[in-house]
């Protein structure tokens, strides 16, 4: 049995808006391994923001257990949550947020230089070697104005790769991409996930679900369903079938 | 390590926005500028007055008469005939801290020369005189010890009097004057010392021995001032107390708030004149300052606008591991480089344009080094101060909401 990254155990999170409390969870529990790729499905409203705050740390379960890595995050403080972000977790927006003005390379180099133990030669090193697998080695320079949306969200993977976390958490990261370029960046997960990389995507759009190994169905704070994808598509033949773009 | 990273960080976002970060700096640049120019303007002005006063003589000591209320009638101080000869000759015996001394009496007449006259005043002294305020002679010699004593009518005369009393340029030395009818042989003409602080012409003056002054002019015995100077400029102090102390025991004072006389250095006399010059300069640095103040609310009010403007980006530094710490340091050391580099160029622009205020307006200057270190230090301070709350603001700020943030 491979090693457990996430276990979360009857997780709940009770919003106050005004005088009503939303309960956005209502009890989730489940676990992911070592090397699995996960998809969190389901429509606006039924948690999976959420859920993918807590995942990533930026939000703490109202109650329930949550560990990442075998630690134990609850009750931990803002400070120490900041730091299982930087050495455990790679985040990718929907929005890629890059920093503007700012070089593809010093983009991807952002999580490390909050860590103190990294120094600035392997801090550079490390940002070339995440480029580069994601293709973008000749692009170093660029800044996001001078990259296409797909090119600016593989800098973004590249960010979430630099740190080594033990998982990568993707927020719809393809819903801002025509489907060939969303269909190129999923083949770059699935390239990542093969190299033994964990990965929990955030979506709403079925076809994405079927790149992955397993998929969660959340709704209304509870999940509805989690099943095992015996049938893996390969986002990359998936590619070739599309009707080939007039350039 | 870390603190150099935010540092980078922190000077990028300036470099990126360098009209923005121009403009808040014009706040703080004309602050510390005219803080100095003010200071180097204020410092001038009273280094004037020193050199002025000390023109006069740095270490002169004087003894005058002042109006003594134990008697009952109070009479105004220059008609006081307390001090004698024998005070004169008491300070000047007993008086260690004492180099020169001489028994002054004056009075106002008019100098005549053949058809040619001119009012002027007569001071009666002995040969010290000189040595106390510090003149020269152009030409001619002092009168001696011995022309004191027998109270020859011989006198010097200030350049102002040569003018007027003898206007064909003829060499006055050897020549006869008359004061108030009083014959006097010329011996001497002063150097030339131009107006004191106090607009009086130095060069409108005749001297004489106090003798003849005493006997043929003013027909007195009392003195009216005793002159002398102090062995070196800061024995002027204890030379004060110690002259007090010989006159109280010379005209039997045992309360020294019943003093009879007043005895006063050139040190007090500067201070006199420079403390209405201080008061200019806090003046006139209160306004400077003002301006600093609206300088550092321009930086507060950029790194307002900043973090708000950058809420996006502090999310995205939150949420890959930046610390509340980390984000607070940033922009503080945005903050205080503004403000310092603003403080820098401030220096440079005070210091130019008290070059062109000494150049174009002839008004003395002197940038006191302190003034360059005081208001580069409130510039940092400025820096932390007004940066602080802003950058406390961006540090608390929810990852997730600032993630969202649009």
């Amino acid at each position: 049995m491979s090693k457990e990254i996430i276990k979360i155990e009857d997780i709940t999170r009770d919003f106050t808006m005004g005088a009503e409390r939303v309960r956005a969870l209502r009890g989730i529990s489940f676990t992911i391994n070592e090397g699995e790729f996960v998809t969190i499905m389901g429509s606006s409203g039924s948690g999976k923001s959420t859920l993918l705050n807590i995942l990533g740390c930026l939000d703490q379960p109202t109650s329930g257990l949550y560990e990442i890595d075998g630690i134990k995050v609850k009750n931990l403080s803002r400070n120490e949550l900041a730091t299982i972000r930087n050495e455990k977790i790679g985040f990718i927006f929907q929005s890629y947020n890059l920093l503007a003005r700012t070089s593809a390379l010093e983009n991807v180099e952002l999580p490390l230089i909050y860590n103190s133990k990294i120094s600035t030669e392997e801090r550079r090193e490390r940002a070339i070697k995440a480029l580069k697998m994601v293709g973008l080695e000749d692009r170093m320079d660029h800044t996001p104005s001078q990259l296409s949306g797909g090119q600016q969200q593989r800098v973004a993977i590249a960010r979430s790769l630099v740190n080594n976390p033990v998982m990568i958490l993707a927020d719809e990261a393809t819903g801002n991409l025509d489907t060939r370029t969303a269909y190129e960046i999923m083949s770059i997960f699935q390239d990542l996930n093969e190299q033994g990389i964990t990965i929990a995507f955030v979506t709403h759009e079925e076809d994405i679900a079927t790149f992955s190994s397993r998929t969660i169905v959340l709704k209304d704070g509870n999940i509805i369903q989690d099943y095992k994808n015996e049938n893996v598509q390969s986002a990359e033949e998936e590619l070739a079938k599309l009707p080939k773009e007039n350039h | 390590m870390r603190l150099l990273n935010l540092f980078k960080i922190a000077f990028k976002a300036i470099v990126l926005n360098k009209m923005r970060t121009l403009l808040t700096m014009l706040g703080i640049i004309i602050g510390v500028a005219s803080v100095i120019a003010m200071l180097a303007i204020g410092e001038g002005s009273k280094e004037s007055i020193r050199t002025n006063i000390s023109s006069m003589g740095s270490n002169i000591i004087t003894i005058r008469p002042a109006s003594a209320s134990s008697s009952g009638v109070r009479a105004s101080a220059d008609e006081m005939q307390t001090l004698t000869l024998k005070d004169y000759e008491a300070v000047k015996d007993q008086a260690t801290f004492l180099s020169y001394a001489t028994p002054l009496v004056t009075g106002k007449g008019q100098v005549i020369n053949g058809s040619n006259n001119w009012p002027s005043s007569i001071y009666g002294v002995n040969p010290d005189y000189l040595k106390i305020k510090v003149v020269d002679l152009q030409s001619g010699s002092m009168f001696t010890d011995a022309e004191v004593k027998t109270a020859s009518k011989v006198a010097l005369i200030g350049q102002t009097v040569v003018d007027n009393v003898f206007p064909d340029g003829q060499d006055p030395i050897g020549q006869m004057i008359r004061f108030n009818n009083i014959p006097f042989k010329v011996i001497g003409v002063l150097e030339v010392k131009g107006e004191n602080t106090f607009g009086q012409d130095q060069d409108d003056v005749v001297i004489a021995p106090y003798t003849t002054v005493q006997k043929r002019i003013l027909a007195i015995d009392y003195i009216n001032q005793i002159m002398a100077s102090a062995v070196s400029e800061d024995d002027a102090p204890n030379a004060v107390t110690e002259v007090s102390e010989i006159m109280r025991i010379q005209h039997q004072i045992s309360n020294p708030n019943k003093d009879d006389f007043s005895v006063q250095s050139m040190e007090e006399l500067i201070s006199t004149f420079s403390s209405t010059s201080e008061m200019l300069t806090v003046l006139l640095v209160a306004v400077a300052s003002i301006s600093l103040l609206i300088g550092g609310i321009g930086i507060m009010n950029i790194m307002y606008v900043s973090v708000k403007e950058r809420t996006k980006e502090i999310g995205l530094r939150m949420a890959v591991g930046g610390k509340g710490s980390d984000i607070l340091m940033q922009f503080l050391i945005e903050a205080i480089l503004i403000s310092v580099s603003g403080g820098a160029l401030g220096v440079l622009l005070g210091l130019t344009s008290t070059v062109f205020i000494e150049k174009f307006l002839n008004w003395p200057t002197s940038v006191a080094m302190y003034s360059i270190v005081i208001s580069f230090a409130v510039c940092a301070v400025t820096g932390i101060f007004f940066g602080w709350y802003p950058a406390r603001k961006a540090s608390a700020l929810d990852p997730i909401t600032a993630l969202r943030y649009e």
